[in-house]
């Protein structure tokens, strides 16, 4: 009984670092029509810049808003100078990305070595806190708390503001935003970089858990895709969901079906893009 | 233009050999052959085997038995293919006299039987259990073990010393993960142990707190992780207030990590065939030279390399520094028996696979770092642990579901 209850709170906790790596992703993926395949990279550059910045003496969390900052800059770069380039050619952007993956492991390797650096989890969230009379890791919860916030500024974002009303317009239907005066090749730098940032602010995020070591960024993007592709791509509630479920799966799957662990997990997103390519939330089909 | 040169100078290095002169043959370097991993989630190891057999040369000035060394460095990328391109490289162009290296036993796999073919020497850290056991290769030295040779005197150790009674292993999903587990529960079971779960995360797994739920109603846990993954295993099984306690294997204590691991890891019993706090000479030696050109104590990647240079060294002795006939130069590595080393004293079995000791460590905090102390030495320990050869042989390699839970 006990460990049904562990695993639906870890489930949760999970689909909030999930939510954190993906909502860029899927707005990426809606926006620009492209997997982006340094997202994982993304993730941890922002956790090796986090722990460059933690080795200088910030603290935890200005750390990993600096990360943050630094992979959306990082992003900025990458879309202004190398993606824009090649508008409208998605399968050489894809391309491009996927070359830039590598590039960015070996610099990474180059620059922080090959040796696993563990993140102290901040003083004030070590330990455990009871919850239903059961312990949970405090940082776990800590990161639900985070995800909620980050998910309800991102909703504000979208949905309050001028810049978000764009950029939806832009997923919908790019000629006809163009049409009416959005600039959206200047949407592209903005959410690519935001998407940047928030994947490399969960990478600091998730150090704690995760730590940072050579192949995070090819263990996380399967799962950002997994996560887009069940919620489907450029809406901010299909990551979420997809987050969840993903989260779910992954716990209790491991539990129940540890010979299967992969199966379970993939076998969802299989069955979700032939009977519903767009996902359960999506605005736009692959 | 690199290339041209290497062309050309292989071509006059072949048109050299080819003339009957022994005497300049002597004098020729002796190149040494390293497959190792620069890159991607292997990299770890592979830059501390690199590091491990410069500093041996380093410490050598280049120079074993009266002839001069040449190291020549392939970068495997980690998977067989590459292995196999690099391994071509360096018997067929470079022409080198043996192999250090690969870390990986399916690296290792995919080259074995190409390199008997070529009576090339391979000096390899990867421990799959059949390369010295059912399907041996005559050109094969292991100094560093099998998968199970640690986890079977920590299996005994674990039943006799410590008294427990039953525990959970948890081990990556891949061969070496099966091997060390098997290896564990067959003594453990032997001595009156009771093994009630094995648990397989696949090898890449970002969250083992799933895993994690499960590990209960037992005396101990026993974890098998490599690589950065014992980090994460600590951490997460701390976090999740799990306080059984846990013993491993060697590379789920591996003294590299003691920079990378927190106070999560204090109290962790580990197996290894190298531990740092080895007081002999040549640790000593070994470890002053690591910290000062790395910055850090090295484990046991590092350890294998320089371990491995050490019997080409001797082997080089045996046969006057000579390298031309491959028979002498593998027989020579096989005989090769050394008192000192960074693991302290050991000898080949006719498999080419090391007899020597294990160390029982525990994880402790000593004037505010992390180190390990040993608590046991096994002495002679042979891939076979005591059970007979031809009996072990005969039984099937250890594997996911070998030998089988008892219920």
């Amino acid at each position: 009984m006990n460990l049904w209850l562990i695993l639906s709170v870890n489930s949760v906790t999970l689909g909030g670092l999930l939510f954190l790596l993906s909502a860029g992703f899927s707005l990426i993926f809606g926006l620009m029509r492209i997997p982006n395949l340094t997202h994982g990279s993304m993730f941890m550059l922002g956790a090796y810049f986090g722990v460059t910045c933690i080795a200088w003496g910030f603290g935890f969390w200005t750390a990993a808003v600096a990360a943050g900052l630094g992979v959306a800059l990082f992003g900025a770069i990458i879309e202004r100078f190398v993606l824009r380039r090649l508008a409208g050619a998605e399968l050489a952007q894809v391309l491009v990305t996927l070359g830039l993956s590598f590039m960015v492991a070996d610099v990474c390797l180059m620059q922080w070595g090959g040796d696993p650096i563990s993140v102290e989890t901040p003083p004030a969230l070590r330990g455990a806190t009871a919850v239903f009379g059961l312990a949970f890791p405090t940082y776990r919860l800590a990161i639900i708390l985070i995800a909620a916030v980050i998910a309800a500024a991102l909703w504000l974002l979208m949905d309050r503001t001028r810049l978000g009303a764009m950029i939806r317009a832009a997923v919908d239907d790019p000629a006809m935003a163009r049409v009416v005066g959005i600039r959206v090749s200047h949407l592209f730098t903005i959410v690519f970089a935001l998407g940047a940032g928030l994947a490399g602010f969960a990478g600091v995020i998730g150090g704690p858990i995760l730590s940072v070591y050579p192949g995070l960024d090819q263990d996380m993007l399967p799962l950002a895709l997994v996560v887009v592709i069940l919620g489907g791509s450029g809406s901010l509630l299909g990551s979420l969901a997809g987050s969840f479920v993903v989260g779910f799966l992954y716990n209790f799957g491991q539990v129940m079906f540890p010979e299967l662990a992969y199966v379970v997990l993939f076998l969802p997103m299989l069955i979700v893009l032939v009977v519903r390519p767009q996902g359960l939330f999506g605005r736009v089909t692959l | 233009m690199r290339a041209k040169l290497r062309r050309r100078s292989f071509l006059a290095g072949t048109a050299a050999a080819a003339l009957p002169m022994p005497a300049i043959a002597q004098n020729k370097p002796v190149r040494i052959g390293l497959l190792t991993v620069k890159t991607g989630p292997l990299a770890q190891g592979g830059i501390q085997m690199e590091q491990g057999t410069n500093l041996f040369l380093k410490d050598r000035n280049n120079m074993l038995a009266g002839r001069k060394v040449e190291l020549m460095v392939g970068d495997t990328g980690g998977n067989p293919a590459g292995t196999k391109t690099k391994a071509q490289e360096l018997i067929e162009r470079d022409n080198v006299d043996m192999i250090f290296g690969p870390l990986a036993a399916f690296e290792l796999l995919a080259i074995s039987d190409y390199v008997a073919a070529h009576k090339t020497p391979i000096l390899s850290l990867a421990a799959a259990e059949d390369m010295s056991q059912r399907k041996p290769n005559p050109y094969f030295v292991r100094a560093s073990g099998t998968s199970a040779q640690n986890m079977q005197p920590l299996a005994d150790f674990a039943a006799k010393e410590l008294k427990y009674k039953s525990v959970i292993t948890i081990s990556e999903d891949f061969a070496f993960g099966y091997e060390q587990m098997g290896g564990f529960q067959r003594v453990f079971e032997d001595a009156g142990g009771h093994v009630v779960k094995k648990l397989w995360p696949p090898i890449v797994t970002p969250d083992y707190t799933p895993y994690i739920a499960q590990l209960s109603g037992v005396d101990a846990v026993v974890q098998g992780f490599a690589g950065s993954n014992p980090l994460k295993f600590m951490k997460q099984y701390k976090d999740a207030g799990a306080t059984l306690p846990v013993l491993g294997g060697g590379t789920a204590g591996d003294d590299a990590l003691l920079k990378s691991f927190g106070d999560e890891a204090i109290g962790l019993v580990t197996a290894s065939a190298y531990s740092s706090d080895l007081d002999t000479p040549v640790n000593k030696q070994f470890i002053a030279g690591m910290v000062r050109d790395t910055g850090a104590i090295p484990g046991l990647y590092a350890a294998g390399m320089y371990i491995n240079g050490m019997v080409a060294e001797a082997a080089l002795k045996t046969t006057g520094g000579n390298t031309d006939d491959k028979e002498a130069l593998i027989k020579a590595m096989r005989a090769v028996s050394l008192e000192d080393s960074p693991r302290g004293p050991f000898h080949f079995d006719h498999f080419g696979n090391v007899v020597g000791s294990v160390y029982i460590r525990r994880l402790v905090k000593q004037d505010g770092k992390l180190a390990q102390r040993t608590i046991k030495t096994y002495q002679n320990v042979s891939q076979f642990w005591t059970f007979d050869e031809k009996w072990f042989l005969a039984q099937p390699v250890y594997s996911r579901d070998y030998p089988p839970l008892k219920s």
